[in-house]
């Protein structure tokens, strides 16, 4: 089994304990869009090159995750509603060291 | 009144491609898009970036694959109606459809093919709370008569090159240029970054970094905003305009209003069949479209062109027997006079 679990609240704040796949090559932009927490549309909308912010998240729990890029943080930097705890979920593979994740959805914009 | 056989909503890949699939066909095509330039997201979004999924191209920049188009359906001599967004359509009682563009642009076509993509792209809103009251009364997204700054105060919000190019060439214009950014660090193209650190140095400009605005001041008209920095009072800055460049933001807009089936912000086609809508005479070709097993990809979009433009044959000339041709047979006539056709073979006795 390769799945981990990821807890995620969605732009409404209903959360979702979901299995995520550790073996697609699958990105966080992409769980939430293959699990439909989001209206297609209002996520991953530059299709994950870190160029929109349309996934942006807040990360809730402790884990350690993947340095930003140089494409990420001055995409985030140009964002709105970003805190010190923003991350773009496109930009973040899906990874056993994951498991237990918690996120939230920032605010569609 | 622009008059034509396909009118494609969209000038990206897909609507691009359209327009040499009808052109075999004899069929005039014009097309309206929202942005200045033709090429959708490759051009507007992604110029520079790599794409691999495109057959017989291992490798080919978006920027380039628009290029490309263009220079293939040249002899088909497409019409643009660029900058202007299609916003309402009226159908005639001779199963014909009028469309009209935000600025008034009318254009009148028996066939209609939407290849919008994600939607038209409108000016990403900072989240400030009154800005809506300001839009257009000191509050401006897109600068559109650059004249307007002439000797008034000026605020630009931003860190890409939009941000970085409007402060260099409104240093000419406004008595005062403000450029605030979130960062310390800009993303725009490097020679940007250094005209910008010159200004700034000379103190042809004011950069305030990181920062951003959080408020405008303003009883009608804007007379100010406020400027936070991280970790101190924020602080009222005396301005006559304020300018957020944030990018830009595909939305489907008025479209979705054409009484045309939606489905996750998609429009709803047959693709068993010729990708039509629910609206005889109304297609949508590209990623603007859904269908059961549907995939956002150039090359589907090509596809959903190519059949698209065969039933609108069929829909404009309902009495016509069409035989598909290979161009290769049949050659490239175009619109302009040219002709492309394979060479023959030459036959030589050997004696």
């Amino acid at each position: 089994m390769s799945d981990i679990n990821i807890k995620i609240t969605d732009r409404e704040g209903a959360t979702h304990r979901i299995q995520a796949p550790t073996d697609m090559a699958m990105n966080l932009m992409e769980l939430v869009r293959s699990y439909e927490l989001a209206a297609e549309g209002t996520i991953g909308v530059c299709g994950g090159m870190a160029m929109c912010a349309s996934c942006q998240y807040y990360i809730l729990s402790d884990h350690e995750l993947p340095d930003m890029s140089a494409d990420e943080d001055m995409m985030l930097a140009e964002a709105f509603y970003v805190e010190d705890n923003s991350r773009l979920g496109c930009q973040i593979p899906i990874t056993p060291e994951l498991e237990g994740l918690e996120i939230q959805m920032a605010p569609e914009s | 009144m622009i008059k034509t056989d396909i009118l494609i909503i969209g000038a990206g890949p897909t609507g691009l491609f359209a327009v040499f699939e009808a052109g075999l066909l004899k069929l005039k095509c014009h097309l309206i898009d929202a942005l200045p330039q033709a090429g959708g997201q490759c051009s507007e979004i992604y110029p520079k970036k790599p794409i691999y999924d495109i057959p017989a191209f291992p490798e080919i920049l978006a920027g380039d694959l628009i290029d490309k188009l263009m220079e293939q359906i040249k002899p088909f001599e497409p019409g643009f109606t660029l900058g202007e967004r299609a916003e309402t359509i009226e159908k005639l009682e001779d199963e014909t459809f009028i469309v009209t563009t935000n600025k008034g642009t009318k254009h009148h076509a028996p066939v209609v093919a939407i290849a919008g993509g994600l939607g038209s792209f409108e000016p990403r809103k900072p989240p400030i709370p009154n800005i809506s009251d300001f839009e257009d009364k000191g509050v401006e997204y897109i600068i559109r008569n650059p004249e307007i700054y002439r000797n008034k105060k000026v605020v630009i919000a931003g860190g890409g090159d939009s941000a970085l190019d409007w402060c260099v060439f409104l240093s000419n214009v406004a008595s005062e240029v403000t450029l605030v950014h979130r960062r310390n660090e800009f993303r725009g193209a490097l020679d940007s970054v250094d005209k910008v650190q010159e200004l700034k140095n000379s103190g042809k400009i004011n950069l305030i970094t990181p920062a951003e605005i959080t408020g405008i001041i303003g009883d009608v008209q804007v007379t100010g905003v406020t400027i936070a920095k991280k970790d101190e009072e924020p602080y009222a800055l005396m301005t006559d305009h304020f300018i957020p460049l944030f990018g830009l933001s595909p939305k489907l807009g008025r479209i979705a209003d054409w009484g045309l089936e939606i489905e996750k912000n998609a429009i709803k086609v047959n693709n068993a069949l010729d990708y039509q809508t629910n609206i005889p005479g109304i297609y949508a070709i590209g990623d603007v479209n859904t269908y059961p097993g549907k995939l956002k990809l150039i090359l589907c979009g090509f596809h959903e062109a190519t059949l698209m433009c065969q039933s609108a044959y069929q829909r404009i000339f309902p009495d016509k027997k069409y035989v598909m041709k290979y161009t290769t047979v049949g050659g490239v006539q175009g619109f302009d006079g040219s002709k492309k056709e394979a060479s023959k073979s030459v036959i030589k006795t050997i004696n």
